[in-house]
């Protein structure tokens, strides 16, 4: 499975046990409109942190949290291997 | 017997002293080689009005050399077995430590100052002891991080909660055991009430399997025994506790939910099963009998006991004289507030009318600014039939601060093809019962969970 089809699959599986009602999962959705709320984002980064090895958003002071989901699958696409 | 009248722990032998013996995996010294012989090479003098540490390799010297001083040094200070190296020094400047008592001399070469005399089985001796003060007793606190602090007791408030306990004449004589170290005050406790209370004691060995202790607690006919509850769970995991029935079984030092109590029920059907509150500063502050978790809100109040309890935000205050009297050192905090409460910074909350505990206050995890305590978490994750014991834990999350997790050990005769179902099970139950945030985000099956010396769950990370 490719790091997206991770992803999206870890945001419905914590969107089902927070019942939270998803709306399309776009690339431009921003990050606000999935109805996530921090613990539900803290959570996905938890869990794909031990998926895929890695968290992009503590590895480098640089990185900012991204606005929408395109952004944040991105930043998980282009960590360093 | 000294001009007031001041009793020491020798006054309290009581009767049966070849039959009462104190026990290890070695050695078995029954209580009138104790109550004739001496341990201190006929040095017992020496430490008149002195302040001793008592250092020891093993939990057995360890309780000879306490029935041996109190009474005659000024103070004792029980070292712990966990007692790191780094602390020692400043404890004992703390302390005013002028006179060492251990079997293990070479280990205190560099006490220049302090006199050091050596720890031994008892031998007999031309004379024996006599009382001639009340000694103040010194124990350490557990704490997990920094320098342990200093606290302060008497044996009479040590004693306040072991009242009536004397076998009646001709009855067996009770046998105690713990799988505390007495060196710590859970463990202390049930020593002196064996000793105190016309018993033998069954001392345990933290280099000894759990068959092995339980074994050897069946041979010495144990009936009363105590532990933690991760002490018992460790115990009723490893399928030992079949070929054992004590009469008495106690649970303190930590929070004692349902599961375990319902487990130890189970497991021991004729047993009287009930959890204690007691912490080295607060002293013994009350038994739970009625094999539910929590006590009833009742116990709360002033005047009705040798107990004062109030809850002042949301942790247990208590006022007794089983307390310790003061922290000891020069840079000591003060032990109680004005009105002579202990803070047991143990939280509680009242659910109808009983309160429940629900966590250390320093163990607190912090999710987004949210409070969660490990042990509410850990109490419903246990309720699940196939949990034996769980630690939930904070996870650092560059969103929230930390999120929680837990890890959980399964029974012994769980099917691990069931393991997506329990885990299934267990968070189900878990968002049934706790606020969202209080859900572990994640569960991992572990096969063991590390227990400290103390016998508590050992939680690094809170």
């Amino acid at each position: 499975m490719s790091v997206r089809l991770r992803i999206i699959a870890a945001i419905k599986q914590i969107a089902e046990e927070q019942k939270v009602k998803l709306p399309p999962l776009t690339d431009d959705l921003t990050l606000h409109e999935t109805g996530f709320d921090s613990l539900a984002f803290a959570i996905l980064v938890a869990r794909l942190e031990d998926d895929l090895g890695v968290d992009p958003f503590t590895l480098s002071a640089e990185v900012t949290f991204p606005n929408t989901i395109g952004d944040f699958i991105r930043a998980y696409e282009n960590v360093p291997a | 017997m000294s001009p007031r009248e001041v009793f020491a722990l020798r006054d309290h032998l009581g009767t049966a002293l070849t039959e009462r013996t104190i026990s290890d995996p070695r050695h078995a010294v029954s209580l009138s080689d104790v109550s004739r012989g001496c341990c201190l090479g006929g040095r017992g003098d020496e430490l008149n009005g002195r302040s001793v540490l008592i250092a020891t390799s093993g939990q057995l010297l360890a309780g000879l050399a306490l029935i041996a001083i109190d009474g005659i040094a000024g103070r004792m200070l029980l070292c712990p077995p966990d007692l790191k190296a780094e602390h020692l020094a400043s404890i004992m400047s703390d302390a005013e430590i002028d006179a060492v008592v251990t079997d293990q001399p070479a280990r205190f070469s560099g006490c220049v100052d302090a006199l050091i005399i050596p720890l031994e089985l008892p031998r007999p001796a031309a004379k024996s002891a006599q009382t001639v003060r009340a000694t103040e007793w010194l124990m350490l606190t557990s704490g997990t991080s920094g320098v342990p602090k200093i606290v302060g007791h008497t044996l009479e408030g040590l004693c306040g909660a072991i009242i009536g306990d004397r076998p009646v004449p001709g009855e067996a004589i009770p046998v105690w055991a713990t799988f505390y170290d007495i060196r710590r005050y859970g463990g202390l406790q049930i020593f002196l009430r064996a000793i105190v209370g016309g018993g033998s004691m069954v001392l345990s060995d933290p280099g000894e399997a759990l068959a092995d202790h339980i074994a050897r607690l069946n041979a010495r006919g144990v009936t009363h025994i105590s532990g933690t509850p991760s002490h018992w769970r460790k115990l009723l995991m490893s399928g030992s506790a079949e070929q054992f029935a004590p009469r008495y079984v106690r649970l303190s030092g930590e929070i004692a939910d349902q599961a375990v109590l319902d487990g130890l029920k189970q497991a021991f059907p004729q047993a009287s099963i009930g959890h204690a509150y007691a912490s080295t500063e607060a002293g013994v502050g009350f038994a739970v009998n009625d094999g539910l978790e929590g006590f009833p809100a009742t116990l709360l109040g002033e005047g009705r006991g040798a107990v004062d309890m109030k809850v002042v935000d949301g942790s247990l205050r208590i006022r007794s004289r089983r307390a310790a009297h003061a922290y000891v050192g020069p840079d000591a905090a003060a032990l109680t507030d004005a009105d002579g409460y202990v803070d047991t910074g143990d939280m509680v909350e009242l659910r109808g009318d009983r309160y429940y505990f629900v966590g250390r206050r320093n163990g607190i995890i912090n999710v987004g600014g949210l409070k969660v305590h490990p042990e509410e978490i850990e109490a419903v994750i246990n309720g699940h039939p196939e949990v034996r014991m769980s630690r939930a834990k904070s996870r650092r999350s560059p969103i929230t601060g930390g999120i929680v997790v837990a890890e959980v050990v399964l029974t012994a005769d769980n099917d691990p093809a069931r393991a997506d179902t329990v885990r299934h099970e267990i968070l189900a139950e878990c968002r049934a019962r706790l606020a969202l945030h209080k859900v572990p985000a994640m569960i991992r099956f572990v096969p063991a969970l590390d227990v400290t010396p103390a016998g508590k769950l050992a939680r690094t990370d809170a």
